[in-house]
């Protein structure tokens, strides 16, 4: 071949500066985290007890477990709407066997299997049928929660049995709730999924460019199905958590915890758009929503006006970079 | 050969649109260099060249959407400015795309009247006024058949075009623009636009038409004039000259980029595609390709060949035939059976296809290697890295890190990069398509010289490619594609430039 020049050595990685580090999302997250936290410790005498700190955790949750999945199902560029719908499904279905005196091992079966087959089916629709996963989950929503008020009508499911009230109020170290820790355990297991395999990695490449992508033999249609599944699962688990936390269901349960959910993902740094994000960022996010909602409550706010607060948290956190980005030139200069 | 423009005793000898030394660069690329041009009213003037001859150039520069660096442009002797296409169009000159540029939810009164509808007294648009127009319009082009409330989604490519045309008759345009109009229409659908052709050839319209096809310029135009290399290498009257002096003129060409001269080592058969069909897009597609070759696809664009390639790639479905890969047959139904099966894909489309914009340069490189770089499917970094590294330094990737964005990178980089990709996974054939479209000069020269490397390291290289130096300077054998069918397979042993032509136009013999 040609004389050869000498071999230009590429680095892996130039040095990362210091600022771009602060800088980063995930600098940003902690700095409002540490705010609210401050914030409402000075407002409310009752928020630093353990205890205290404690229930908030039971706020967010749920939702929080539900954002995990809905994170990479966004970063791979789509979307499930009906998740709080699944919830209440799910809710309804083991309300019904509970009636029949199905035990909380059962339950739990049920549970973690309606979420499963909700996401199956969700999956499929978009998958399978190639229809836009913005209308598919849209209809699902209304179905899933439909099916739930034919069966249960305006009546309420009450008498689970007694065990399977732990999974919703129990606590499994000193103040540290089950729900709580099944949370960390999960951010911890979506973490290495979408950062350390190739399942996450493949991910990424299907959120950047759908269509390279599969050009270089990523199985788009398998990747999005297994996340449709999985969002679907952790909704199922998430419903087992709050009816076992509230002890009944009525078809009207987790009524909102889709957009809930999503604001989660969204303000952890997701971006909607497909192929960037982090699962630090989303658990960051879940506990300032925790934060905001719990410390408002404490201070009496109704929850219409907290709703208020969350959507101009959400609006603000995402518009300053952006501004930033766009004025910052002006500060330095 | 460079015949001075004549005037010619056909309708009128006075010249209605002039481009004189008109120049137009790009980053790392000269797209035009001091070419001229002329349009006569109840002309044709056809524009011919090959792919990367510049002739797109000079249809934006007309309509407006680039700038020409230098050089002037006059309507009826008068310089003007098209600094933006509504002021082209403004001034007359109207263009037709291969692929209409129209709005496909409007209906087709609002496009063809789109910037300048008739209005009522009160400032709104006068729908009834434009229609009325838009019908007076279509019914003098014999158009009668097309409803202007109809949305344009409804109607087929020709009618699209008819559209089009009424748009420009609309204002009254002077200079009509056809670019490759025929390149998605029927047979009888050419019929129709011819007679549009001559219906605006009576109407004193100056056209300037571009195509690659030899029949139809013989057909309907006057005039001609030929680029290469975006310079001007001749003009004149079509009557005055021969089909075979144009195409000496297309391609006959100074050697302005060595090739790599390599030893051609071939040895067996390698992959074995035969009688390979596809229901609309290609049919009864057979070659072999041996060890160590480089076996070349030329034709025309729409000619089938990238089709072929999707379909050896399990992008597209095929509608019969078989497909062996040393001896043992394959079914490919997507990319990730070819890659395990060993066959790769350069893509044409390099950004929308080829590389993750937004992934770092080593995730791009690892992305089908993700299997062999990991264990037990936990990302190793350092051996992506390492993987990264071996093949982009072997291409001589001009980047920063291997964390950076391939967006930032050039094209040819870019290129660099698919190709990195599918040398990691240890390839038995590999398909380039398009493999130096729209790279600078070094990147193609990079891009040539490694492709004689793999194929003397024993790979096998499929090279699809509408440049004729590249195909001449690089394929061992040439299969030349026509209207979805193998027209030809040449030994690329003393073959002309013109052969080729002649072959992908189906007027060899």
């Amino acid at each position: 071949m040609s004389a050869a020049p000498t071999v230009r050595h590429i680095p892996d990685r130039l040095d990362k500066a210091l600022t771009s580090i602060l800088l980063s999302w995930e600098s940003l997250l902690v700095l409002v985290a540490v705010a609210i936290f401050i914030a409402n410790s000075l407002a409310s005498p009752y928020f630093l007890d353990a205890y205290a700190l404690s229930d908030l955790t039971f706020n967010f949750a749920e939702k929080a477990l539900i954002a995990l999945a809905m994170a990479l199902l966004i970063i791979s560029g789509e979307i499930d709407l009906s998740v709080a719908a699944t919830m209440a499904l799910t809710s309804t279905l083991m309300g019904f066997a509970a009636q029949f005196g199905v035990g909380t091992f059962g339950l739990v079966i049920i549970g973690i299997a309606v979420g499963l087959a909700c996401g199956v089916f969700n999956g499929f629709l978009v998958t399978g049928l190639g229809l836009p996963s913005i209308v598919v989950t849209i209809g699902t929503m209304s179905l899933f929660r439909g099916v739930s008020f034919i069966i249960l009508g305006d009546q309420a499911y009450k008498g689970y049995p007694e065990s399977f009230a732990f999974f919703g109020q129990g606590y499994v170290w000193g103040v540290i709730s089950f729900e709580f820790a099944l949370f960390l355990v999960a951010a911890v297991i979506y973490w290495f999924l979408l950062h350390r395999t190739n399942f996450g990695r493949r991910i990424f490449a299907i959120g950047n460019n759908q269509v390279t992508a599969q050009f270089s033999g990523v199985r788009v249609k398998r990747i999005k199905f297994i996340l449709f599944c999985l969002t679907g699962l952790m909704a199922g688990i998430a419903s087992i958590l709050l009816t076992s936390r509230l002890g009944s269901t009525r078809p009207s349960i987790a009524q909102g915890y889709e957009l809930e959910a999503i604001t989660m993902v969204v303000l952890g740094g997701v971006s909607i758009l497909g192929g960037a994000g982090s699962i630090i960022g989303v658990v960051l996010a879940a506990f300032i929503m925790g934060l905001v909602t719990f410390g408002l409550g404490l201070l009496n706010v109704p929850g219409i006006v907290m709703s208020i607060f969350i959507g101009l948290l959400l609006i603000i956190i995402i518009a300053l970079p952006i501004l930033w980005r766009r004025f910052g030139w002006l500060i330095k200069a | 050969m460079n015949k001075p423009v004549q005037p010619s005793s056909a309708v009128t000898t006075e010249h209605c649109f002039t481009l004189s030394g008109i120049s137009k660069s790009f980053p790392g690329v000269k797209a035009l260099s001091d070419v001229s041009l002329a349009l006569y009213p109840g002309q044709v003037t056809a524009l011919i060249g090959e792919n990367g001859a510049g002739k797109s150039t000079l249809v934006k520069i007309l309509t407006g959407i680039y700038q020409p660096d230098a050089g002037e442009i006059s309507v009826n002797g008068t310089p003007v400015v098209l600094s933006t296409a509504q002021e082209a169009f403004k001034l007359g000159i109207a263009a037709i795309h291969q692929e209409t540029v129209l709005f496909d939810d409007l209906t087709v009164g609002e496009n063809i009247y789109l910037g300048h509808a008739p209005r009522n007294k009160v400032g709104l648009l006068d729908l009834k006024a434009m229609h009325g127009a838009a019908r007076v319009v279509l019914d003098k082009m014999h158009a009668s058949h097309i409803d202007t409330y109809a949305r344009l989604r409804d109607l087929g490519i020709a009618n699209k075009h008819l559209v089009a045309v009424a748009r420009a008759m609309s204002i009254d345009s002077k200079i009509v623009v056809m670019d490759e109009p025929t390149a998605a229409l029927s047979a009888k659908e050419i019929g129709e636009l011819y007679e549009l052709i001559e219906f605006l050839k009576s109407e004193g319209k100056a056209i300037l038409f571009i195509s690659h096809k030899f029949d139809e310029i013989y057909r309907i135009a006057d005039r001609y004039t030929v680029f290469r290399d975006g310079a001007l290498v001749g003009a004149g009257l079509l009557r005055d000259t021969t089909q075979n002096e144009i195409i000496k003129l297309m391609v006959g060409r100074p050697v302005d980029h060595i090739f790599p001269s390599r030893k051609a080592n071939i040895g067996m058969s390698v992959l074995s595609v035969s009688e390979l069909s596809h229901p609309t897009e290609f049919e009864d597609i057979s070659f072999e390709l041996h060890k160590g070759e480089i076996l070349g696809f030329y034709g025309l664009v729409g000619a089938g060949r990238s089709e072929v390639m999707h379909a050896l790639f399990g992008i597209t479905k095929t509608s019969g035939g078989k497909i062996s890969l040393e001896g043992v047959p394959l079914k490919i139904t997507s990319p990730a059976e070819a890659i395990n099966a060993g066959i790769v894909y350069v893509p044409e489309e390099r950004g929308r296809q080829g590389v993750v914009i937004g992934l770092p340069i080593f995730m791009n490189v690892s992305l089908p290697s993700l299997d062999r770089t990991s264990k037990s499917n936990v990302l190793r970094l350092k051996e992506e890295f390492d993987l990264a590294r071996t093949y982009t330094e072997r291409l001589d990737l001009r980047a920063s890190s291997l964390s950076q964005d391939v967006g930032t990178l050039s094209g040819g980089n870019q290129q660099k990069i698919v190709i990195a990709k599918w040398l990691a996974t240890s390839p038995k054939v590999i398909i380039l398509d398009e493999p130096t479209k729209g790279i600078d000069i070094g990147s193609k020269a990079a891009v040539h010289e490694f492709m004689a490397e793999l194929v003397a390291e024993g790979l096998s290289v499929i090279m699809v490619s509408s440049e004729l130096p590249e195909v001449l300077g690089m394929a061992d054998r040439i299969v030349v594609m026509r209207s979805g069918k193998i027209e030809e397979i040449f030994e690329n042993k003393n073959l002309s430039p013109e052969t080729l032509v002649k072959a992908a136009a189906g007027i060899l013999q």
